[in-house]
Order: structure tokens, then sequence, then C-alpha cells
């Protein structure tokens, strides 16, 4: 576990220090997962003790997301003062963007399967 | 009485009251979840948000104090995001058969999510400020920023508005997809990923596996998509 836990710092690390060297328009952990998808598709399989550590962490995916979260605090003020213009585009524009992937996805799908 | 001060007075200073908090308060908010049977507007993340900044206002407690204890989880973040790349390995049979799909997909998602953020925040009269800290709302919560700071938003009420789209898209999005007939768990997954990020993601986790892979594959390229197409189209528009 202690393994595979260092394999994912260090596709991070690996990931934030390209990222600074080439200039690239991403995050550090985005390019560490891609470095990582291609490592694991180049070994052909994944050891089982990885995918234990990898299920684990993904599991509370969520937590991960609270202290950002809890941020809103700090802009409550804007937030209630605009709350109706933000929940409005918000939802709408995520509803859009939901139903716009998911049937172009499906279409696009069918069409190869013909 | 003094020893109850003494008490305040060291767990105010200690990272420890804040991070143990924060992890209880959403261990509990996810018993209630599986207690409803996953109930969509209980969501954990936002009961745990909710709970947690109610806390901080009662003891009238400022989010750097909060931050100083809950950053040990936020930094967990990073191992998360290049975990998701084991789940995408699985499904590397069927990525590779439809790669196609997959770009089109990707981009017609990644231009709405964007040019409809502008379109009707700009029709609802929003604040320049809050209209461009919210065009980068569907991608994970460093890039939104990283994108924010560059098109003149504020990234700390970005980070807030991505995790808001995230969670409205984890409680909308696979009712919506099912009300509209949609059945197809990696289409399903994809626009998860595409429109709502890490929160759309652990939800699709939630749905199936395979929803779930599609779903970080989604949240990965939109992220590189975004911090692309968010400064060009505020370029090109004028914004």
């Amino acid at each position: 576990m202690i393994g595979s836990l260092a394999a994912l710092l260090a596709f991070q690390l690996a990931g934030e220090i390209l990222v600074r060297l080439t200039g690239l328009p991403l995050p550090g952990p985005v390019l560490g997962m891609l470095l990582l998808f291609a490592a694991l598709l180049a070994r052909g399989r994944t050891p089982a003790v990885f995918a234990e550590t990898t299920h684990g962490l993904l599991a509370y995916l969520g937590l991960l997301f609270v202290p950002a979260g809890v941020g809103i605090i700090s802009h409550l003020d804007r937030v209630a003062g605009e709350w109706l213009g933000i929940a409005v585009t918000l939802l709408a524009s995520t509803a859009l963007a939901l139903v716009a992937t998911a049937f172009t996805l499906r279409y696009m799908l069918r069409r190869q399967g013909d | 009485m003094d020893r109850i001060t003494r008490v305040w007075v060291y767990l105010a200073e200690t990272p420890l009251l804040w991070l143990a908090l924060t992890v209880g308060v959403f261990w509990l908010a996810q018993q209630i979840y599986h207690n409803t049977r996953g109930f969509a507007l209980l969501n954990p993340v936002l009961v745990s948000i909710g709970v947690l900044v109610g806390l901080l206002t009662i003891t009238d407690t400022s989010y750097a104090v909060y931050f100083d204890g809950a950053q040990f989880i936020h930094f967990l973040l990073g191992p998360a995001t290049v975990a998701l790349a084991e789940p995408l390995a699985g499904q590397a049979a069927e990525l590779r058969r439809a790669w196609l799909p997959i770009v089109v997909a990707l981009s017609a998602g990644s231009l709405t999510a964007i040019v409809s953020a502008m379109a009707i925040g700009w029709a609802v009269g929003l604040t320049p400020e809050t209209l461009l800290s919210m065009l980068p709302k569907s991608v994970t919560t460093p890039i939104a920023m990283a994108v924010a700071e560059e098109v003149g938003g504020l990234p700390s009420l970005t980070a807030v508005l991505v995790i808001l789209t995230g969670i409205t898209g984890a409680v909308i999005g696979i009712p919506l997809l099912r009300v509209l007939g949609l059945r197809d768990p990696l289409a399903k997954g994809f626009a998860m990923g595409v429109a709502a990020h890490g929160i759309g993601t652990a939800r699709a986790f939630e749905h199936s596996e395979r929803a779930g892979a599609f779903s970080g594959l989604g949240m990965g390229l939109n992220g590189a998509l975004t911090a692309i197409l968010v400064p060009l189209l505020v370029w090109l528009l004028g914004f």
C-alpha cells in the first residue's frame, strides 16, 4: 500500500515538474494522471495492490472537495447578493452541458456502430 | 469554566480540531445519504459544507484557521486525480474503439458548458467579476482557478462556483439523463465528468465502475480543453 502511495505521489511530482518545464496549460496532477495511464497501458496489467489503493482513495473522492467548498464562507456577501442569477446560470448551464455531452456521445457511438 | 476555556484555546490553535470535524461530518453525512438510499439532495459533499459553514459561523472561526486543519484533506486531491488513471486503464479497449465519439462529445460538452454560462449569466445580469469567475465552472478546482486568474475573475470565488457546479451535476445528472431516456453508462459517466468534474465522478462511481472510469476521463479531458477555450472565447467575444 505504501508503495502504491509512493507511486501516485511520484507521478504527481513528475506531472508538476513537467508542467513547469514545458509551460503546458494543465495542472500537474492531470498530467500525472495521463503519465500513469500511459505507464499502466505499457505495463499491460495493473498490480492488485495498486488497484486496492486507488479504489480506497477514490471511494472518498467527495470528501476531498469539502475544504475548498467551505471557502464559500468568504464569499457569502457576493453569493447572497447575486444568488438567484448564480443559481439559474449554474443549474441551466450544467444541465445543458450534461445533455449535450451525453447525447452527442450516444449519437456518435450509434453512428459508429452502424 | 477556566478549564473549559483552556481546552477551547488549545483546540482553536491546533489543526486537529477542524481536520477531525471535516472527516467526522463527512462520515455522518455519508451515513445519512446511504440510510436514505441516496436521496439526491442529501449529497454528502453539500451537507458537509453546509454543516461546517454553520459550525464556523457559530464559533466565529475564520476560513484561514479552518483551512489550516482541512488542508491535509485538500492536499489528497492531487494523488486522487493521479489515481483516476487506474480505473481508466481498465477501460483501455473501449477507449481505443470509441476515441472519435469521445473527442466529438467532449468538444460539444465543453463548448456548451462555457458558452451557455456566458449567455445565461449575461442575460440574468451577473456582475462582470462573477460572470468571468463562472466560465471555468465545469472543470476541476486547480485548473478552474488558474483559468479564472488568467481572464480576470476571482479565483477563490471560482473555487466555490466549481464546487456548487459539481454538486449540481451530481444531484441532477443521473435523474435528468434517465428521464430523457439515456441508459448507456459510458455516455452517462462521460457527461458527468465533462459537466461536473470530480464531484460528478464521485457520483458516477456509485452508479458503476464503468461510468466512474469514463467520468474521470471526461473530467481530465475537459480540464485541458477548458484551459484553452475559456481565454480564447473571452478574447474572441471581447468580454
